[in-house]
């Protein structure tokens, strides 16, 4: 007997449960209500943002796969083609971190390799709270082990990401996972149930009581002292077992015997199942009593919904099953056929003899809820007080300051931590404007990066979404590589409160708007909302994960300084703002507006001359302006080789703060030698980007001027021993992990 | 010449070594499953880094049971030239082919970086080429590779010059600081009495391609390629 009580705690809303009902013609039986629960939970139906994705651009001459799928597929040429996407694993992160973030990249890897790629790099965006809120270093430590403890494991380098720290994340914090996969183009994967009588196949670890109701955790906002309660529905990680599912999978695929495979993710057995019979209108039966379980006893119920992790469900031809099974007996996994594909359109479940779900396959997706929420827009941050404020005294102890900040210090002491060397791929270690990775017996790499700025994002949504889009770029064509496609990752509030959903809309639209621009489509993307606590909503936080292409690694951009005597160019326009700067945040403690203006047909351009001088082989160097503005990007450069620079900037009515700390967009430096004095100017002329020639390398220090007078004056040394040391200290200090 | 790199199902620079002697060195290369006990007339055995059983217990503590291990431990008496890389070495400890244990690094975390390495003994089939003496940049990457033995064991290395590679800093100074994880006597790889058996915790896989910016591990093995040769 369902009891609204029952309805309430499966999450179903009154309306919901009356839909059911109308899908059904009855009432559903337990193991059916916990089914609709988990397929209707936000993060499994999309059912508050769906309508908003729609808008998003998704199709372009290299798309192979768009959004619909375990990942994104792009063609890079040559026969092959890369599969792409990033996950959130925010709630289980926060309740137990370790395990929140492994199983965090074990799901991600899964989507990757499920789709007949193997995995060749590995991304994380994170996002904490304060280093001294509670509880917030035992977070940070935890969160960056778990990804090492798998990654490394499991043998895919973890090339980087971002760290952002803010007190805005103090009750909540995100930890975002990229990873891209490699795979032959006329060999894709995808999650389909065809072929009725082929044989539905469980391969991985046994099924536990493990992460029952996990989706519907991550659909749901913490309250108080919940994460206590919440503990049993954090899986378990094991990358032992993920590799060995991983390369019998990918040795599977070299065979045909494959017609359709999918992770069991969020919402396990009951999503992979359901969503695999809708997308090929097809059926399905499954004998529960089939499935390997870890203990005795467990439901239909618990069977259905637990999201124990490294196990999937694939459907082989009829004549090919004993190839299958014996693949995976090579790698002592289990593999067992639990059921059937039927032509009948509906999921039909057994346990012990008995039907215990007889339930319509489409409709379960298809039909899910679909909310076109109420929304209230919202209004872009004013100008803030730092627009009349007198300007610092000491423009070098600004910039130290700056650089010893947690959101701008080098971060070794986070990936020093992740293997990113494996696979002997790595071109361009951590710690670059993009990660490079090399594609054997080609002459390609991959650029790879992902971004997005909260504090814009938090001031005006709709132009931080753009921004995130357009800076992924640019730091993707600051290596040289053309960018070809994204995957994203929407981290918000309740979408139950129109200002969160304003902020949603409004991103959305920014992220949509700055692709066309820029010509990037959408492949593949995440929603994860509900991240509040005690109905405190975090920033918008929508990452952006974008891949490149270089045709010729040898011709790849870098980002430090090099030769000495080289020239020092500024592209783009810097314009008098200071609004959502880590200046503003470090220096004066506020996050005061507005958010930086963006221009994205001068993105496009800057985008387009980057990859042309790249291929003219013109430039030396080339680095992204962005967190920390001009004088952080030009310390950053320097540092790297211990190469100094004079700078003297010209900058109209620009402030001197916001000239050398403001973080105006569509900027990047470059160097190049004397010789290409004439070529880089003109082709920056050519393309329709603003050139500034701004100075020369070399010498210890780095000098900046603005007209005649110096404001920085730094010995390069010093500058690297602040920035490569503080987020360690920060770290290791005594203070309670 | 011919190597066999041998796959325990968690090997994860299986695919690296075999990269290098393939494509790099025009070698004939083969993998030889952990199950298996025919090395396929190897001339050279690789044990790679990884995860060999997932290392949930000790580093390679699992892997020494593999029946390919016997085959490995056979060819070695025999004077086959086996080297192990990283968790290869680990296996080699555990199996007792190398004198020694792993504990968890002194940083209790893992380390993914590069390191400096004297090079002490150039009396190897892997390190023939290099100069003795010789102060060469690798990357390490590793949870356990906090090298102890007890100091009689210790000792016979030095005596017996069996320490193969030490940490330094980069002017070649076996520092303290030099150690990224605290290993006995800034140990970062040794061979046995023989000397075919060289196993060692930094990736010389990983620096032996100018692409990826270091190729100072390709002369280990180019080294036993032309020990071979002159053999």
């Amino acid at each position: 007997m369902i009891t609204e009580e029952l309805v309430r705690e499966h999450n179903l809303s009154p309306e919901e449960y009356a839909r059911i009902r109308k899908i059904l013609g009855r009432e559903p039986n337990l193991v059916e209500l916990g089914i609709f629960s988990a397929m209707w939970s936000e993060h499994c139906s999309y059912k508050s943002s769906r309508v908003h994705l729609k808008t998003l651009p998704t199709s372009g001459p290299r798309v192979l796969q768009g959004p619909g799928e375990n990942a994104g597929v792009v063609d890079i040429g040559d026969g092959l083609a890369v599969a792409f996407k990033m996950e959130s694993h925010n709630h289980p992160s926060y309740i137990e971190p370790y395990q929140g973030a492994a199983t965090g990249v074990g799901g991600i890897l899964r989507d990757i390799f499920t789709m007949g790629a193997r995995p060749l790099a590995s991304l994380d965006s994170l996002r904490f709270g304060a280093l001294s809120a509670p509880r917030m270093k035992h977070l940070v430590d935890g969160v960056v082990r778990g990804i090492a403890g798998y990654g490394n494991c499991i043998g895919i380098p973890t090339l980087g990401g971002e760290t952002t720290f803010h007190p805005a994340y103090d009750g909540n914090i995100l930890v975002n996972v990229m990873n891209v996969g490699l795979l032959a183009k006329d060999r894709i994967f995808r999650g389909r149930a065809e072929g009725a009588g082929n044989p539905v196949v469980y391969v991985g670890s046994k099924t536990g009581r493990d992460g029952i109701h996990g989706a519907t955790m991550a659909s749901e906002e913490f309250a108080g002292d919940e994460t206590k309660q919440k503990r049993p529905t954090v899986q378990v990680g094991d990358p032992f077992t993920e590799k060995l599912l991983m390369e019998a999978c990918l040795e599977l695929f070299q065979t045909d015997a494959v017609v359709g495979i999918q992770d069991m993710g969020a919402a396990g057995l009951t999503s992979s199942s359901f969503e695999m019979a809708g997308r090929a209108g097809s059926g399905v039966e499954i004998d529960l009593s089939k499935v390997p379980v870890r203990e005795e006893g467990m439901t239909p119920y618990e069977i259905m919904l637990s999201e124990s992790q490294e196990r999937m469900l694939l459907v082989a031809r009829r004549d090919r099953l004993d190839e299958v099974l014996g693949i995976f007996h090579k790698w002592e996994l289990d593999a067992v056929e639990i059921g059937k594909v039927t032509n009948s359109g509906r999921v039909v479940l057994f346990f012990g003899g008995k039907i215990v779900a007889d339930l319509p396959a489409a409709p379960l997706s298809d039909e899910a809820p679909l909310y076109d929420r109420p929304r209230v827009a919202p209004t872009p941050a004013p100008p803030g007080k730092w627009v009349s404020e007198a300007e610092p005294s000491d423009y070098g102890d600004c910039l130290r300051r700056i650089l010893a900040s947690p959101n701008v210090a080098e971060k070794s002491w986070i990936w020093t931590q992740y293997d990113h060397m494996v696979q002997t791929n790595t071109v361009e270690r951590p710690g670059g404007d993009a990660a490079i990775v090399r594609i054997k017996g080609t002459s390609k790499a991959l650029a790879i990066k992902s971004d997005v700025n909260p504090f814009f994002c938090a001031l005006d949504p709709y132009r931080g979404g753009a921004i995130a889009v357009a800076e992924a770029a640019r730091s993707i064509a600051c290596t040289g590589a053309r960018p070809l496609a994204i995957t994203d990752c929407l981290n918000f509030g309740s979408p139950e409160k129109p200002e969160v959903m304003g902020q949603f809309e409004a991103a959305v639209r920014g992220i949509s708007d700055a692709c066309r621009a820029l010509e990037i489509p959408v492949v593949s993307g995440n929603v994860s909302f509900y991240n509040e606590t005690d109905g405190r909503a975090i920033p918008p936080t929508p990452t952006i994960g974008m891949v490149g292409l270089l045709d010729d690694v040898e011709k790849r951009l870098r980002l430090p300084f090099r030769r000495d005597g080289d020239l020092v160019a500024l592209l783009g326009t810097t314009r008098d703002e200071l609004g959502g700067s880590e200046f503003l945040r470090t220096i004066r403690g506020r996050d005061d507006g507005p958010c930086p203006e963006v221009d994205l047909d001068a993105e496009h351009r800057l985008v387009e001359l980057m990859v042309s001088l790249a291929q003219g082989g013109l430039l030396d160097s080339a680095h992204d302006v962005s967190d920390g503005g001009l004088a952080v990007a030009l310390a950053e450069c320097a540092m790297k080789k211990g190469m100094g620079a004079e700078i003297a900037l010209e900058v109209g009515g620009v402030r001197p703060s916001a000239a050398l700390f403001g973080e105006s967009t569509g900027r990047v430096i470059v160097t190049y030698p004397p010789e290409a004095q004439a070529a880089v100017p003109a082709a920056a002329k050519k393309a329709g980007v603003p050139f500034a020639h701004i100075g020369r390398v070399g010498g210890p220090a780095l000098r900046v001027a603005i007209g005649k007078k110096v404001f920085i004056d730094e010995k390069v040394a010093a500058l690297a021993q602040i920035w490569t040391t503080a987020f360690a200290e920060a770290m290791e200090a005594a203070d309670v992990l | 010449m011919k190597f066999a790199i041998v796959v325990f199902p968690g090997s994860n620079c299986d695919q690296d070594c075999y990269h290098i002697a393939k494509d790099l060195l025009d070698c004939e290369a083969e993998y030889v499953w952990h199950h298996e006990t025919d090395l396929k007339g190897a001339d050279t055995v690789i044990l790679p880094g990884g995860f060999a059983y997932g290392d949930y217990l000790r580093a390679g503590a699992l892997a020494r049971f593999s029946p390919v291990m016997d085959s490995v431990a056979k060819f070695a008496k025999d004077g086959g030239p086996v080297l192990g890389i990283c968790n290869g070495f680990q296996v080699l400890l555990e199996a007792g082919l190398l004198p020694g244990a792993m504990r968890v690094n002194r940083g209790l975390r893992y380390v993914c970086r590069d390191v400096f390495l004297k090079v002490e003994n150039v009396e190897t089939p892997f390190t023939r080429l290099y100069e003795p003496g010789s102060v060469v940049k690798m990357p390490i990457g590793h949870m356990e590779g906090n090298y102890t033995a007890p100091p009689d064991v210790l000792d016979a290395l030095a005596r017996e010059k069996r320490i193969v590679f030490r940490y330094c800093d980069a002017k070649g100074a076996a520092t303290d600081a030099a150690n990224p994880n605290g290993a006995a006597n800034g140990i970062a790889g040794i061979c046995n009495a023989g000397g075919n058996v060289v196993g060692l915790m930094p990736h010389p896989d990983r620096c032996a391609e100018g692409l990826l910016g270091n190729d100072a591990g390709r002369k280990m093995f180019e080294s036993v390629v032309s020990a071979l040769a002159v053999r």
